[in-house]
């Protein structure tokens, strides 16, 4: 196992498809001569050449598009949005088009399509770029979304993600890229879509998370040990598809559940699992489902404001400890 | 009304392509307008427009009996263009438009029955019953749909264009929108990309002169659409959208230009639809009034070319009859072959959602049992 950043992942998984096969090709604003916003394509214009590294013009809606037509003639396109945030300009394309097309021709076309970029709120961006919008994104049918946290699993989704022949979203966090961690050294290393990861054991509650909170999770549940409680904090890692067993098993171990989620309560993600868990798995339940979210407002600039509105470790253990009735 | 200061459409006329030319072009002659075409193309030509004007009267009677359901949007009165520019195409070319697209699929190759049987949601339609009227699609003719959203397919065209250069091959891909789709983004940001990248699109806009019930001149502040080519740098045409060589002549322009690396054409055709924009709205009314219609049926499409093959003894009246016999009873039958269809069973609301049912986790949340 080697020790790189979430960035060197992404970067990893990206040159290794490409490498492995000839039609994928990465298409987005600055992700050529300057080698990303965010640095994730760096070098590869350089290995790859221009027609496989394409820089664009602030076309959102445009080359989203490209992607989708590019994808149902057979190729094999990575569009990066430089954040999900100007993403919204394309969702014509990703919703209307992206996701209806295998349907709506009864299978005549296949979307081998990856979208990718960076979600979550970062530092002080104020209200137009610091959505998490990846429970929206879930809501249609057609798509796949992956959330990876770790280096790992950002490397072994995307790859995923790009040999998969549906349109799968990839949400990267805006403050993980600099996140170091071991991922494994092999050019086929891939983590299928849909299974969701215990990233640690407990046995008194389940805190069921996604992507950049599964460090808040985390900070959380290492407070409550020193408190004698067990959290089980689990990575969903794709929200669709959702891994409904893993779910279930975690709730059938602890039987309180505190949901987590960055972006806003109304339709997300922590509603659907909240549904799920009570539709199948009510009788486990010794507590309400509790949950954590940003606050329902847009995001404001304010340091003092935004940091009361994102979710926090404080609040998770607000809400495991009421979940646990201390 | 509120003023316009843009000009109506007086002439139809084809102009330069660089759009200099302000004097009216002259008439062109029968010969000028014949040569170079194939007696039997010609002839083709005139019945796959008769088929298509047979085959929109069909869908509107079977849509008026309740057999079809949705949105159903004819073609009516702007055959030629569809019919003149998809014969400029080779068949392994591709072909993409808009809602208004019942001819375009039947040009490229999509057999009468399976339009048809689309149109009423059954089985044997070239969806598969999940599309409609609006979402025809057949990999194998490289017919690329059916698309709902106003100007959404302009983008995916230009992908296809981009695929076909990135895969290095002879092909092109010819896109439709309506006029009113011209003021969309899509459209604006597709066009700059094309020319940018000198990708092999050709885009035909249809100008039949209303957005549904908004003439053109209310909703544009440039009322020559072609000249919103200049603003990319990527070379226009207008034609004729009544004439159906016209159209194959400036299609096929644009189509030697695409295949020589000589990128993007905008191409706009003026046409005009003798029906109401969908089979829900009336044909005419607060927007344009009953004589304008007749007005314009003077330029059907299909008399003035079947005018024009009868006094050039390449198709006679009686001959036109016999071919208008054969593709009535082509349209009739694709209706008793749509009818007879059976409507896709209840184990297809899953299928073709995703490629592979095999997943791990849940792809659907509607707790409708196990899958």
């Amino acid at each position: 196992m080697a020790v790189i950043t979430y960035r060197e992942a992404l970067n990893e998984a990206l040159a290794e498809e490409m490498e492995r096969d000839p039609d994928v090709f990465l298409m987005g604003e600055e992700v050529g001569v300057y080698n990303g916003a965010y640095k994730v394509s760096k070098g590869l214009l350089e290995r790859f050449g221009e027609m496989r590294v394409v820089d664009t013009p602030i076309t959102e809606l445009g080359f989203a598009g490209l992607g989708v037509g590019a994808a149902m003639t057979g190729i094999r396109p990575v569009i990066e949005f430089m954040t999900w945030n100007f993403a919204i300009l394309a969702f014509d394309q990703i919703f209307n088009s992206a996701a209806k097309m295998r349907s709506m021709s009864s299978g005549q076309f296949k979307m081998p399509l990856t979208f990718r970029g960076p979600t979550g709120a970062a530092l002080q961006l104020a209200a137009q770029h610091s959505q998490a919008l990846e429970s929206q994104v879930a809501h249609y049918p057609g798509v796949k979304v992956v959330v990876p946290g770790t280096p790992a699993d950002a490397k072994g989704l995307l790859k995923a993600a790009i040999r998969d022949d549906d349109p799968v979203c990839v949400f990267e966090g805006e403050m993980l890229y600099n996140l170091k961690g071991e991922v494994p050294e092999d050019d086929d290393f891939i983590i299928p879509l849909g299974v969701a990861d215990l990233k640690r054991e407990g046995s008194d509650v389940s805190i069921i998370t996604h992507g950049k909170m599964i460090h808040t999770a985390l900070q959380a549940a290492a407070k409550l040990e020193k408190d004698g409680i067990q959290a089980d904090v689990l990575d969903l890692r794709s929200l669709r598809p959702l891994d409904t067993d893993a779910i279930l098993a975690t709730v059938a171990k602890t039987n309180r559940v505190v949901l987590l989620e960055e972006g806003w309560p109304h339709g997300g993600i922590t509603a659907t699992v909240a549904a799920l868990i009570q539709e199948e798995a009510f009788d486990m339940l010794d507590a309400p489902i509790l949950r954590v979210t940003q606050a329902d407002v847009p995001m404001p600039y304010a340091k003092a404001l935004e940091k009361a509105v994102k979710p926090s470790v404080e609040m998770v253990i607000e809400k495991v400890n009421r979940v646990l009735y201390r | 009304m509120p003023e316009t200061k843009t000009r109506k459409p007086d002439a139809r006329a084809a102009q330069p392509q660089d759009g200099s030319a302000q004097e009216p072009a002259r008439k062109k002659t029968d010969a000028e307008r014949l040569e170079g075409f194939e007696r039997e193309q010609l002839r083709k030509m005139m019945w796959d427009m008769l088929l298509a004007r047979r085959f929109e009267e069909k869908a509107a009677e079977s849509y008026a009996l309740g057999k079809i359901g949705g949105f159903c949007h004819l073609y009516i009165g702007q055959e030629a263009v569809a019919v003149g520019a998809i014969h400029a195409l080779r068949d392994d070319d591709y072909v993409m438009t808009a809602y208004r697209e019942h001819v375009h699929a039947i040009q490229k190759g999509i057999t009468a029955n399976a339009v048809m049987a689309e149109l009423y949601g059954r089985a044997d339609g070239c969806s598969g019953g999940k599309g409609g009227s609006m979402h025809m699609f057949s990999a194998e003719h490289n017919y690329l749909g059916g698309h709902g959203i106003v100007g959404g397919q302009i983008p995916l065209a230009l992908g296809v264009a981009w695929k076909i250069k990135y895969k290095k091959e002879d092909r092109v891909m010819q896109v439709y929108c309506g006029e009113a789709a011209v003021n969309q983004g899509a459209f604006h940001e597709s066009l700059n990309m094309a020319a940018l990248w000198k990708l092999p699109m050709v885009l035909i806009v249809e100008n039949n002169r209303f957005g549904m019930g908004t003439a053109w001149e209310r909703a544009a502040s440039l009322y020559d659409i072609y000249q919103k080519a200049t603003a990319y740098a990527m070379p226009s045409a207008v034609a004729d959208g009544m004439d159906v060589l016209d159209c194959y002549r400036v299609a096929m322009e644009a189509h030697e230009r695409a295949r020589s690396g000589g990128g993007p054409t905008l191409i706009e055709a003026r046409t005009y639809r003798y029906v109401g924009h969908s089979m829900s709205d009336p044909v005419s009314g607060v927007y344009r009034t009953k004589e304008d219609v007749e007005k314009e049926r003077a330029n059907d499409p299909i008399t003035l070319f079947a005018d024009l093959l009868s006094r050039n003894d390449i198709l006679s009246q009686a001959e036109l009859e016999e071919m208008d016999a054969e593709v009535k009873k082509i349209s009739e039958e694709s209706a008793e072959f749509a009818e007879k269809s059976p409507e896709p069973t209840l184990d297809h609301v899953y299928t073709d959602i995703y490629s592979t049912e095999d997943v791990n986790g849940r792809l659907y949340f509607d707790m409708r049992g196990e899958r």
